[in-house]
């Protein structure tokens, strides 16, 4: 088990409707209503708030200390604050940054934000410009670059290839329900499995419709210590733990490790959580998934899946918002893609669950334990567990 | 030594950033340059709780993060808070050196922001002097329709 000094539990959520473009308000604006969502979810004032921590992917917001720039919307002003950049993990560093600085006593109240105007930055300019200049620059094609399925498709016949393609368009026709069900989803579009098939190819076998969008939208948590958390809410969710892993190829292309940090990122947090048994002890997977084909061999990954188990579980619609082990019930990253905002939005809808205010996408079976995961380059892979149990 | 000495033997790559960010202003915004635009007014916006006047406006009040809509018409005179003056000269520059910056406290703001000032000998240059703003004729809905500032 991991030493934390002491409990902290997230106790108001709040995000922005998330759209493709808001020109009717600003970053400032836009973060402003995360912000004021949250603090109204929490019944707090932002007088009631110690530190502010900020962030987003670097660059994309186009500004020089962001954080400073923002300070207006996000309730900043005369606080402590720290700015948080750590690419497509922004989202869940920020929940473990927060997590980290309220457990160590610093802070008792900590309000932490992840945003993107994604309209507004040149994301795949962003991404391509800022790779590794040496070896990588000039290539670099943006957040596709690195998806390599070759070894994988190597080994399969074409009769197991099509199946896979229609689990996979499968598994995006749930994803886009779940969506629908979710008001704050971006993409919220009744697709068919035809639609999935027959959408643009990318890079085979990934298809547009396989694909996250870009999303304008913010996100806001509100975390506090134990004593007050139980003050603010009667529904404390409780970060048991976290666990963040990185790969040393920070050139894509260099593998020298057999095990992916996703792997080794679960491995930790079960070890150190007495979970044996992933399926049956945590209730609900909210999983970074920049697209369907990494969400099918992700889960093998996080959840310690035999070969195939993946693909029966979806096609038997396991991970569905009714099955048994529901994964991505807010309709996932390939509905909504504001980056900055996207690792914190898997944490937030993942305690949604777990209080029971997920609305229409809530999951109709008890939620207890829930775990949520971020992504980003390269291959950065975060966990968060959350509780509705206090942790001893 | 000179940086092409350095590059006969130390070989660099060049970097490639060349961002096309773009900025929507908002509705708030909006209604700010829309006016500075058509009818040269230059508005502010008061807290009701802190009663401060911002300019530059701005839809919520950082200090207590109140919803700002009470817009309030400011001067186009002000107060000169503090100025630089800058001789050399570098490709971003909005204009020739000598520029001169100043920060401008418009009558009925709380606030100040920083702009241009022009038609003033740097020598005279005095904190609280008075100044006025010059408008371009052909405005563009941004705050270069203020062309800068210059002495009354």
């Amino acid at each position: 088990m991991v030493k934390k000094n002491r409990n902290v539990a997230i106790v108001g959520v709040g995000q922005t409707y998330h759209k493709r473009r808001r020109p009717d308000v600003t970053q400032v604006e836009l973060i402003n209503e995360a912000v004021r969502a949250a603090l109204k979810d929490a019944q707090l004032d932002i007088a009631d708030v110690d530190v502010v921590v900020h962030g987003n992917m670097e660059l994309f917001e186009g500004t020089y200390q962001g954080d400073m720039w923002h300070v207006d919307g996000d309730g900043a002003y005369m606080k402590s604050g720290i700015r948080i950049t750590t690419g497509g993990t922004t989202g869940g560093t920020l929940v473990c940054a927060t997590d980290n600085i309220v457990t160590s006593g610093l802070y008792d109240v900590a309000l932490c934000i992840g945003f993107e105007k994604m309209e507004e930055g040149e994301a795949t300019g962003g991404i391509t410009g800022m790779a590794d200049p040496l070896w990588f620059r000039w290539m670099m094609s943006g957040a596709l670059s690195g998806a390599s399925f070759a070894e994988r498709l190597e080994a399969l016949t074409m009769e197991q290839l099509e199946r896979l393609e229609l689990v996979a368009a499968k598994l995006r026709v749930q994803l886009a329900d779940n969506a629908a069900r979710n008001p704050y989803a971006h993409l919220r579009m009744k697709l068919t499995i035809d639609d999935v098939m027959n959408s643009r190819l990318l890079v085979y076998p990934l298809r547009l419709l396989h694909m996250c969008p870009e999303s304008s939208g913010a996100c806001a948590l509100i975390l506090a210590s134990e004593k007050k958390a139980e003050r603010i809410t009667d529904k404390p969710v409780w970060i048991k733990d976290h666990v963040t892993t990185h790969l040393e190829d920070f050139v894509v292309g260099v593998i020298t490790e057999a095990e992916s940090t996703m792997r080794r990122c679960a491995r930790k947090l079960y070890e150190r959580n007495k979970i044996t048994n992933p399926l049956k002890q945590i209730d609900t997977f909210e999983m970074y998934d920049p697209n369907v084909w990494w969400h099918m061999d992700w889960m093998t990954e996080f959840l310690f899946l035999k070969p195939g188990e993946n693909i029966e579980m979806i096609a038997k619609g396991k991970t569905a918002l009714e099955g048994d082990f529901p994964i991505n019930a807010s309709g996932g990253v390939v509905s909504t893609n504001p980056i900055g905002a996207t690792a914190m939005l898997r944490v937030a809808e993942a305690a949604l669950q777990i209080r029971g205010d997920a609305g229409e996408h809530q999951i109709p079976k008890e939620v207890n334990t829930a775990m949520a995961s971020s992504f980003g380059g390269s291959t950065w892979s975060i966990l968060n567990l959350l509780t509705k149990e206090k942790p001893m | 030594m000179s940086r092409e000495e350095h590059n006969k033997w130390a070989y660099s790559i060049p970097g490639k950033l060349a961002l096309n960010y773009i900025y929507y202003l908002g509705d708030f915004n909006t209604k700010f340059f829309t006016e500075l635009r058509d009818n040269k007014r230059i508005l502010g916006v008061k807290c009701p709780k802190c009663n401060r006047v911002y300019m530059p406006p701005r839809s919520v009040c950082g200090r207590c993060l109140s919803k700002l809509d009470e817009w309030v018409e400011l001067s186009d005179k002000g107060t000169l808070l503090s100025y630089t003056v800058v001789n050399y000269s570098e490709p971003y520059q909005p204009t020739a050196p000598p520029i001169v910056y100043g920060i401008i406290k418009l009558d009925g703001a709380d606030t100040g922001f920083t702009h241009l000032l022009s038609e003033v000998d740097a020598e005279k240059l005095r904190i609280g002097m008075r100044v006025q703003a010059v408008f371009k004729d052909k405005r563009e809905a941004n705050i270069q329709d203020i062309k800068y500032f210059k002495p009354i």
